[in-house]
C-alpha cells in the first residue's frame, strides 16, 4: 500500500517537474521573435533636446481629461502657477530630467512608455486592460477593464504604468502615443508636435530605425554607437539615441530577449490545451475512489475480525497497513 | 466518511479573547473603510516601484500557503490513503476556507477598480497568458470547493438542531410587539432541516469529485503564485528568480501545509484543553522531511546551474535572508528526522514553526525582499497597512474560534481511543 501511493505521488511532483524543464528547453530555443516594423513610435534624440518641456505640457494639456491627469503642484507654489512632477506618476505620461554628471557632460533624457514589440504589461494583465494594437503597435490600456492589481507595473521592466495611489476612483496611468486624443485629430503624437528642435520623431519604426542609423553614421563622434530599444526587450516602438551611456540616463541595461516570451512559455507548457489539469484531476479521481472502494471492503473485513474478537464498537476508521 | 468522527466543542463563545479579537478586527475594517473613501495611497506605503506590498506577500501568498492545511491533508487521506487522519480533516478545511477567504477579501481591498472584477467571468476579456488570471479563477473555484467541503458540518448541525436559540429570540420578539407567534415560522424551519437532511447523502456520495477537485486546484494556483513573479526577471533577486518558481512555490506550500496542519492541532489542543493527537502528528510529520529535501535539492541544484551559488553564501543583504529561508527549513527537517524528537509534541511544534516560518519567509524573499525595481524605491509596510492584515488575521482566528464551538470540527475525542484499540484488533488478526 505505502509503495504505490508513494510512487503516484512522486509522479505527480515529477510532472510538474518535467512540464517546467520542458518550457525551459524551449524557452531558450525560440529565439525567432516577429518585429513588426511598420508599427508608431518616436525617436527620441537626447542630444539635440534642449529641455524646454513643451513636450510636457502639450502631453497634460491635450490628454488631461481622456486620461485623467492634473496638474502636480509644487510646495512652494502657493497659487498653482506651474504644473511641477517630480517623475512619471498618475498625473504625468511624460517627463523630462536632466542628468547632470559634470558642467560639461550632461544630458536630457524624457521619459514615457516604450510601446514594447512583446510588452510585458499586455501579457500579465489579467482581464485584456492592457492591449497590443496589432497594426499600430501602440500599447494602450483600458480603464473600464482594469481591475487596479497593479500587475503591469511589476511586470513593466522600465516601470513605466503609473498607478492614481490618491485617488477612490484610481486608474493606471501611461502614453498611449495620443491614440484617442492628438493621433485621430492631427496624426502626430502631441510631444512631437512642439518640439521646437525635432528632438521627438514620429512615424513608423523603420522610418525611424533608418533615422537613427543614418545620424549615426553621419555623426559618429556626437553618439553612443547604440540605438536604445531597437534590440532591448524584443524591441520597442520608442527609441532613444544619446550621447551618454543610457543606463545613466535612467534606462536600464535589458537583454534582447522579452521577459514575456519565457514566462509565456512556461505557462503555456504547464497549461497547453488545459491538458494536464485535466489529466491531473482525472488520475487523482481514479486513485481517490480505488482508495475509498478499498477502505470500504477493509471495513467490513475489520466488522468481520472485531466480531470475532468479540469487540462490540463500531468501527470508524479504515485501515491501512502502515 | 462518518460524520460521527467530528463533535461541537462546548464551550462559551465569549471569551477574553473574543473580545480583544474582535476589537482587531473592528480596527482593521475601520481602515479598510478609510483606504475605500481616500485612496489606497491613504492607508498604504505602497508605491509605483513597489505596487504589491504586504497584503498581496502575506495575505495573499503566505496566507494561502499557510491555508493549504486542507489541501495536504486531502491529499494524505485521500490521495496516499491514510483514512484514519480523517478526523483531522474539518479543522484543516475550516481553517483553509477562512485563509482562502480572506485572501479573496484582502484582493478586494487591495486592487484598485475591484467593480471591474466581473472581468474574470467574460470570456472576451480572458487573458490566458497571464498568470494572475490563473490564480484568480482557481482561487475563486477552490475557496467554493472548501465552501462544499465544509458543508456536510454545516448540513448535519441543521439537520439535528431545535432552533432553540432562534425559537427563543423569536418569541421574545412577537411578545414584545404584543402579536403571536405566526405557526408557518415553525413550518419553514422544518423545511430547512428537511432540505439538509435531502441533501446531506446525495452531496456525500459526490463529494469525493468535489475533494479531489479540491487537490487539483491548489496544485495548479499554488505552482502559478510562483509563475507570478517570472515576468520581473530583471527585478526579482537571482537568488530567486527561475523558471523552478512555479515547481518551488508547490513544494512550499505542502510542505507548510503539513506543518501548518500539526502547528493548528497542537495549539488547538491546548487552547481547547483537550488531548493532543501525538499520534497522528507523529505520522504527518513523517512525511515533511521528504518534501523539504525535494524543496531543498532543487534550490541548490537550481543555483548551482545558474551559478549562483557564490551569491547566495556572500553574505550580503540578499544572501542574509537567503541563508534565514533556506536555514529555517532545513534546521526544521533535520529535526523532523528523528523519529524520538517526532514523538514529543515540543519538538514537533518547533520544527513545524520552524519550517511554517521558512517557507513563509521563503515568499517574502520572492515577493518583497528579492524584489528591487530600481534606484530610488523603498518599501516598508505603514502601520494601518500592517493593521489592516492583523485585523483580517484577527477575524480568521476569531472565526475558527466561534465556528467550532457551533458547528461539529474538532475530531471527537472517543474515537482516538477507539482508534488505538482497533490498531490493536487489526494487528491481532
Amino acid at each position: 500500500m505505502r509503495k504505490p501511493s508513494r510512487r503516484q505521488f512522486l509522479k505527480i511532483i515529477g510532472t510538474t517537474g518535467a512540464a517546467l524543464i520542458a518550457g525551459r528547453g524551449t524557452a531558450t530555443a525560440s529565439e525567432v521573435h516577429h518585429v513588426n516594423n511598420d508599427t508608431l513610435g518616436m525617436l527620441y534624440d537626447a542630444t539635440k533636446c534642449v529641455g524646454c518641456k513643451a513636450c510636457m505640457s502639450a502631453c497634460k494639456r491635450v490628454n488631461s481629461d481622456y486620461g485623467s491627469l492634473s496638474y502636480e503642484r509644487a510646495a512652494f507654489d502657493k497659487d498653482g502657477l506651474w504644473d511641477a512632477p517630480q517623475d512619471l506618476s498618475g498625473s504625468t505620461r511624460t517627463l523630462i530630467k536632466l542628468f547632470k554628471e559634470s558642467d560639461k557632460k550632461w544630458s536630457y533624457v524624457k521619459y514615457s512608455c516604450m510601446h514594447c514589440q512583446k510588452p510585458s504589461c499586455v501579457s500579465v494583465c489579467p482581464v485584456s486592460a492592457m492591449t497590443r494594437d496589432a497594426v499600430t503597435g501602440i500599447v494602450d490600456y483600458n480603464k473600464n477593464a482594469c481591475i487596479g492589481c497593479r500587475y503591469c507595473q511589476i511586470a513593466c521592466a522600465f516601470n513605466i504604468p503609473k498607478f492614481q495611489w490618491d485617488k477612490a476612483i484610481p486608474q493606471i496611468v501611461k502614453c498611449d502615443l495620443c491614440k484617442n486624443t492628438n493621433l485621430i485629430k492631427k496624426g502626430i503624437t502631441a510631444c512631437a508636435e512642439v518640439c521646437p528642435v525635432g528632438a521627438i520623431m514620429f512615424g513608423k519604426r523603420k522610418e525611424l530605425l533608418a533615422e537613427a542609423k543614418k545620424r549615426l553614421q553621419e555623426n559618429p563622434g556626437r553618439y553612443e554607437q547604440h540605438i536604445y530599444g531597437e534590440k532591448e526587450v524584443g524591441g520597442t516602438n520608442h527609441l532613444y539615441l544619446s550621447a551618454m551611456p543610457f543606463n545613466k540616463l535612467g534606462l536600464p541595461i535589458l537583454k534582447d530577449a522579452a521577459p514575456a516570451e519565457f514566462s509565456e512559455k512556461i505557462q503555456h507548457t504547464i497549461y497547453k490545451g488545459f491538458i494536464a489539469p485535466v489529466a491531473l484531476y482525472g488520475t487523482l479521481c481514479f486513485v481517490a475512489i480505488r482508495n475509498m472502494k478499498k477502505g470500504q471492503a477493509d471495513e467490513e473485513h475489520v466488522q468481520v475480525a472485531k466480531m470475532g474478537v468479540g469487540d462490540d464498537s463500531a468501527p470508524e476508521h479504515k485501515e491501512d497497513n502502515e | 466518511m462518518s460524520h460521527d468522527e467530528f463533535q461541537k466543542y462546548d464551550a462559551r463563545i465569549l471569551t477574553p479573547s473574543f473580545v480583544v479579537l474582535l476589537t482587531l478586527t473592528v480596527i482593521g475594517f475601520a481602515l479598510v473603510a478609510v483606504r475605500f473613501i481616500w485612496g489606497l495611497g491613504a492607508v498604504t506605503n505602497m508605491s509605483d516601484g513597489y505596487p504589491w506590498g504586504i497584503w498581496i506577500t502575506y495575505d495573499v501568498a503566505v496566507g494561502t500557503a499557510i491555508a493549504c492545511g486542507g489541501y495536504a491533508m486531502a491529499i494524505l487521506i485521500y490521495i496516499r490513503n491514510r483514512m484514519h487522519y480523517h478526523p483531522m480533516i474539518r479543522s484543516a478545511i475550516l481553517t483553509s476556507m477562512f485563509g482562502y477567504g480572506l485572501a479573496g477579501f484582502s484582493v478586494m481591498v487591495d486592487v484598485g477598480r475591484p467593480w471591474n472584477s466581473y472581468n474574470f467571468f467574460i470570456p472576451s476579456k480572458w487573458q490566458v497568458n497571464s498568470a494572475m488570471f490563473e490564480v484568480a479563477l482557481c482561487v475563486m473555484a477552490y475557496t467554493t470547493v472548501l465552501l462544499l467541503e465544509f458543508l456536510p458540518a454545516v448540513l448535519t448541525t441543521l439537520e439535528k438542531t431545535q432552533w432553540k436559540t432562534l425559537q427563543l429570540l423569536l418569541d421574545r420578539l412577537y411578545s414584545r410587539m404584543g402579536m403571536k407567534r405566526p405557526e408557518r415560522i415553525g413550518d419553514r424551519l422544518d423545511m430547512v432541516k428537511d432540505v439538509a437532511a435531502w441533501l446531506k447523502p446525495r452531496l456525500d456520495k459526490v463529494l469525493i469529485f468535489v475533494i479531489v477537485l479540491g487537490i487539483t486546484l491548489p496544485t495548479m494556483h499554488q505552482s502559478s503564485l510562483g509563475s507570478l513573479l517570472l515576468i520581473a526577471s530583471t527585478k526579482l533577486h537571482p537568488l530567486w528568480y527561475t523558471g523552478f518558481l512555479p515547481l518551488l512555490f508547490l513544494i512550499n506550500c505542502m510542505f507548510i501545509g503539513y506543518s501548518i496542519a500539526i502547528l493548528e492541532s497542537i495549539i488547538s489542543s491546548y487552547a481547547f484543553k483537550r488531548p493532543f493527537e501525538t499520534k497522528e502528528l507523529s505520522g504527518i510529520a513523517g512525511i515533511i522531511p521528504w518534501l523539504t529535501v525535494i524543496w531543498l535539492s532543487v534550490v541548490i541544484g537550481d543555483l548551482t546551474w545558474r551559478g549562483q551559488l557564490g551569491a547566495a553564501l556572500s553574505l550580503d543583504f540578499y544572501s542574509r535572508f537567503f541563508l534565514l529561508d533556506f536555514g529555517l527549513v532545513a534546521g526544521g527537517s533535520l529535526l523532523l528526522f528523528s523519529g524520538r524528537k517526532r514523538e514529543s509534541i515540543r519538538w514537533l511544534f518547533v520544527s513545524a514553526a520552524l519550517i511554517v516560518l521558512g517557507g513563509a519567509l521563503y515568499r517574502f524573499n520572492v515577493y518583497l525582499i528579492g524584489f528591487n525595481p530600481g534606484k530610488g524605491w523603498h518599501y516598508f509596510p505603514a502601520l494601518a497597512e500592517l493593521l489592516i492584515t492583523v485585523g483580517i488575521v484577527a477575524f480568521e482566528i476569531l472565526g475558527y474560534q466561534v465556528i467550532v464551538k457551533i458547528l461539529p470540527v474538532l475530531p471527537k475525542l472517543h474515537t482516538r481511543q477507539q482508534l488505538d484499540t482497533e490498531h490493536g484488533v487489526v494487528e491481532k488478526v
